[in-house]
């Protein structure tokens, strides 16, 4: 069956009886960092995405990636465009339109023995922002990023006014551009992957006590040759013989027996109601919290049939459970230590980061697993840490000292995640910036795109 | 449940299309843009348990010469016909029509005549073929005059009076005529307007109505609280509704 089949690049122009209002509103990070701007809302992508400079879907990227430039930029919010195209049960080939979610995505094919090959921590992002942010997950050490290993072909709406359906043959420089390139090279309207079969819809999972970092470092590579899922949460409090210390989770797809036929039930989520004040976190409530997350698990390792919500998505339990960080917000900072960089590169990174107090309550840590092949795509050999800062009024100081160590030793930080680092910084630490920016200059000459971030990083 | 639905491409219609397949029941689709039908059987399909085709015809509310026709391609599509829903309707600002008479000449006769041409082709096929079921999407807006809603209000009671006399004039005879008045509820429709307490989302207002089909309810509020929101405003005495620019 041919996918692309369905997808016309045939336009016209419908009437829907209404004239599209624009009305300036405020625009939020999911780290609660706002802008003003014109955001379009509506299920035709293709007919709204002709004005807009930005695409957004469900606004879960922590930093200004998905906010609006300038007051008068428009934005084009794609969570209605949310239909499935095509879907083969055979082959498992699908395509869908840039704004439907991994939710959605999940509801659907997890009973039907199907799952997405890439999913990271959070169920509620759209395909479309999972190939603006080339997003890996808890299996990065062996599935990659999503866009850049298991997108076959996408449909783009570019600067110019054109529809243009790229893939690895087709306009392969834009495809590549656009993969982990944060929106800035032109609308994605809709996606083309293949979805993986899976043995049940539950995953076996063991999770056990790491001591300390050197001893993480170890797990993760080992266990990481053993299992497809595997992620750590690390205390990023605790200093000295302790550093490190914290959890290993690791998972795979429960085979047919194990599972015994038990139908998946549908999780309950509850919703976060208020912005904490800012004293709520503290360090003293941060090491409370991450001390019981540490003896939650008294035997050392547990074993057994996990509902993969509580594998994926821990944090999906809580809706906005952002509201936790007050009215000012938090930033994520996500960097990757490459390979090269040595053993000792993670507690070198872990002991600057203890000193400066950046305390945090979640600091993960993964296998980065290959580089990706999107132009600007976060991961390379190494390993990933990624840590949640309140913003207070040093954090701009941390970041830059963080950022400092990661250009030492070689590494990078992830854009989905980030607000404060300084273009410079991004520059030293992006050997591959150039490239992406003469892709984005040709298909983009006149400069339409841009974003909040795009302007603090690039200039435009 | 076999059901021709009329406004499944976009918002509610979208939604309760969906809940209807997924529950393993086939639809058939009917609407004014082929190539939005296309994409939305095809939505339909992935989304059925048994991966079922979804069929479409085009059905412009604008033009009434296409009503009978549809229903003719529905049934024959689906052999047996127990539901004919209808989502498909037109919104714009008081302001809007105000300004500009012919969108709302437009308005008033896709919500209220056109619609109610429509169901009465369906009503006579439903009666024909020994009862059934005919839901329709009215509003809120047209339970009480409004000065933010006053022509599309009007469109939407003339609608609600009418599926009431329906109801009662027919259920003896097998035909159950459910008037579904959603509050505010962000679809596209609502897109740019600010959402009021009590915003209802077009997945939770599809499980209720697909509800109210299976239990054949006259009426249905959804998101509920505007049931009661509109209680309290019906009994608001004139006085006060100059007043206020609710
Ligand atoms: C709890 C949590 C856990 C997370 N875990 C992981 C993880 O494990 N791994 C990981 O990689 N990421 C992770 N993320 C980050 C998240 O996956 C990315 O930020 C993702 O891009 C968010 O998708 P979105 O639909 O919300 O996009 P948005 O946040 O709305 O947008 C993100 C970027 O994508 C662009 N974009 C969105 N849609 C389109 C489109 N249709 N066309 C062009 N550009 C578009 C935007 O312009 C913006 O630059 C996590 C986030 C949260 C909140
Ligand atoms: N959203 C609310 O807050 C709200 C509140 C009260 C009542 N309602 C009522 O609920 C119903 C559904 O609303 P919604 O928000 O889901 O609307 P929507 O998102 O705008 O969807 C409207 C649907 O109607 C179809 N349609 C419009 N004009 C048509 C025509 N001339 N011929 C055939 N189909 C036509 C559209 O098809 P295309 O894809 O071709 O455009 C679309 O599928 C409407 O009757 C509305 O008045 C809505």
């Amino acid at each position: 069956m041919s996918l692309v089949s369905l997808n016309s690049s045939v336009e016209k122009n419908t009437d829907s009886g209404k004239q599209t209002r624009q009305v300036r509103e405020l625009v939020a990070s999911w780290g609660n960092q706002t802008r003003k701007g014109i955001v379009l809302r509506g299920e035709r992508l293709k007919e709204l995405s002709r004005e807009a400079v930005l695409a957004r879907g469900l606004g879960r990227s922590y930093g200004d990636s998905a906010l609006p430039a300038d007051e008068s930029d428009i934005l084009v919010e794609t969570m209605m465009a949310d239909r499935i195209l095509a879907f083969d049960p055979e082959s498992g080939h699908i395509r869908v339109e840039a704004g439907m979610s991994l939710f959605e995505l999940n509801r659907l094919f997890l009973r039907r023995g199907f799952f997405c090959p890439v999913s990271p921590g959070t169920q509620f992002v759209t395909f479309g922002g999972m190939v603006a942010s080339d997003v890996h997950g808890k299996m990065s050490h062996a599935s990659g990023c999503f866009g850049s290993h298991h997108v076959n072909s996408m449909l783009m709406r570019v600067a110019d006014g054109r529809l243009i359906e790229c893939n690895a043959d087709c306009e392969p420089d834009l495809f590549w551009a656009t993969i982990g390139g944060m929106g800035l090279t032109g609308h994605i309207l809709e996606v083309e992957f293949t979805l993986e079969r899976i043995t049940s819809p539950w995953i076996y999972s063991q999770s056990r006590r790491i001591a300390n970092i050197d001893s993480f470092m170890d797990h993760l590579l080992d266990d990481g040759a053993q299992w497809p899922h595997g992620v750590g949460w690390i205390d990023c409090v605790s200093q000295g013989r302790n550093m490190g210390r914290g959890l290993l989770d690791v998972g795979r797809w429960a085979s047919e027996d194990e599972a015994q036929g038990r139908s998946l039930p549908t999780k309950r989520r509850a919703s976060f109601p208020m912005y904490l004040p800012e004293w709520a976190l503290n360090r003293f409530t941060v090491k409370s919290f991450n001390t019981l997350y540490y003896w939650k698990h008294l035997q050392k390792k547990r074993e057994g049939i996990r509902h993969p919500d509580d594998f994926f998505y821990p944090l999906d339990a809580i809706l906005n459970w952002n509201k936790v960080y007050g009215r000012r917000g938090f930033t994520q900072y996500q960097c990757v230590l490459p390979s090269s960089a040595g053993r000792g590169a993670a507690r070198h990174f872990l002991s600057v980061l203890t000193a400066l107090g950046g305390a945090s309550p979640l600091c993960v840590i993964k296998d980065c697993g290959e580089e990706g092949k999107g132009m600007l795509s976060f991961p390379m050999k190494g390993i990933s840490i990624a840590l949640d800062l309140a913003i207070r009024d040093n954090t701009q100081q941390i970041v830059d000292r963080l950022n400092q160590v990661v250009i030492e030793l070689g590494g990078r930080i992830y854009l989905t995640k980030d607000t404060f680092t300084r273009a410079e910084d991004f520059r030293r630490m992006e050997p591959r910036l150039d490239a992406f920016l003469a892709v984005r200059e040709k298909w983009d000459p006149k400069g339409k795109f841009s974003s909040a971030q795009s302007k603090r990083l690039f200039g435009r | 449940m076999n059901t021709i639905l009329l406004g499944g491409t976009k918002g509610i219609g979208r939604a309760l299309a969906r809940e209807i397949i997924e529950a393993g029941n086939q639809v058939f689709l009917i609407g004014r843009d082929p190539d939005e039908l296309e994409r939305s059987a095809a939505d339909l399909r992935a989304r059925h348990p048994q991966n079922t085709e979804t069929g479409w015809a085009l059905c412009d509310l604008e033009d009434p010469s296409s009503f009978e026709k549809a229903l003719t391609l529905g049934t024959a599509y689906l052999g047996r016909l127990h539901t004919v829903v209808v989502t498909a309707g037109l919104f714009a600002l008081q302001e809007d029509l105000e300004e500009d008479t012919e969108l709302a000449r437009r308005l008033l006769t896709v919500n209220f005549a056109n619609t109610v041409t429509f169901c009465e082709y369906a009503r006579k096929r439903l009666l024909a073929q020994g009862g059934g079921t005919l839901c329709v999407l009215s509003s809120v807006a047209g339970d009480r005059g409004r000065k933010p809603v006053a022509l599309y209000g009007a469109s939407k009671a003339g609608l609600s009076h009418y599926l009431e006399s329906l109801d009662h004039k027919y259920r003896d005879q097998g035909l159950i005529t459910i008037c579904v008045k959603p509050g505010f509820v962000r679809t596209g429709m609502t897109a740019g307007l600010k959402a009021p307490p009590f915003a209802g989302n077009p997945e939770d207002v599809a499980k209720t109505i697909y509800r109210a089909i299976e239990k054949g309810s006259p009426l249905v509020y959804t998101p509920a609280m505007w049931g009661v929101v509109m209680a309290v405003i019906r009994r608001l005495p004139r006085g006060v509704m100059r007043r206020i620019n609710f």
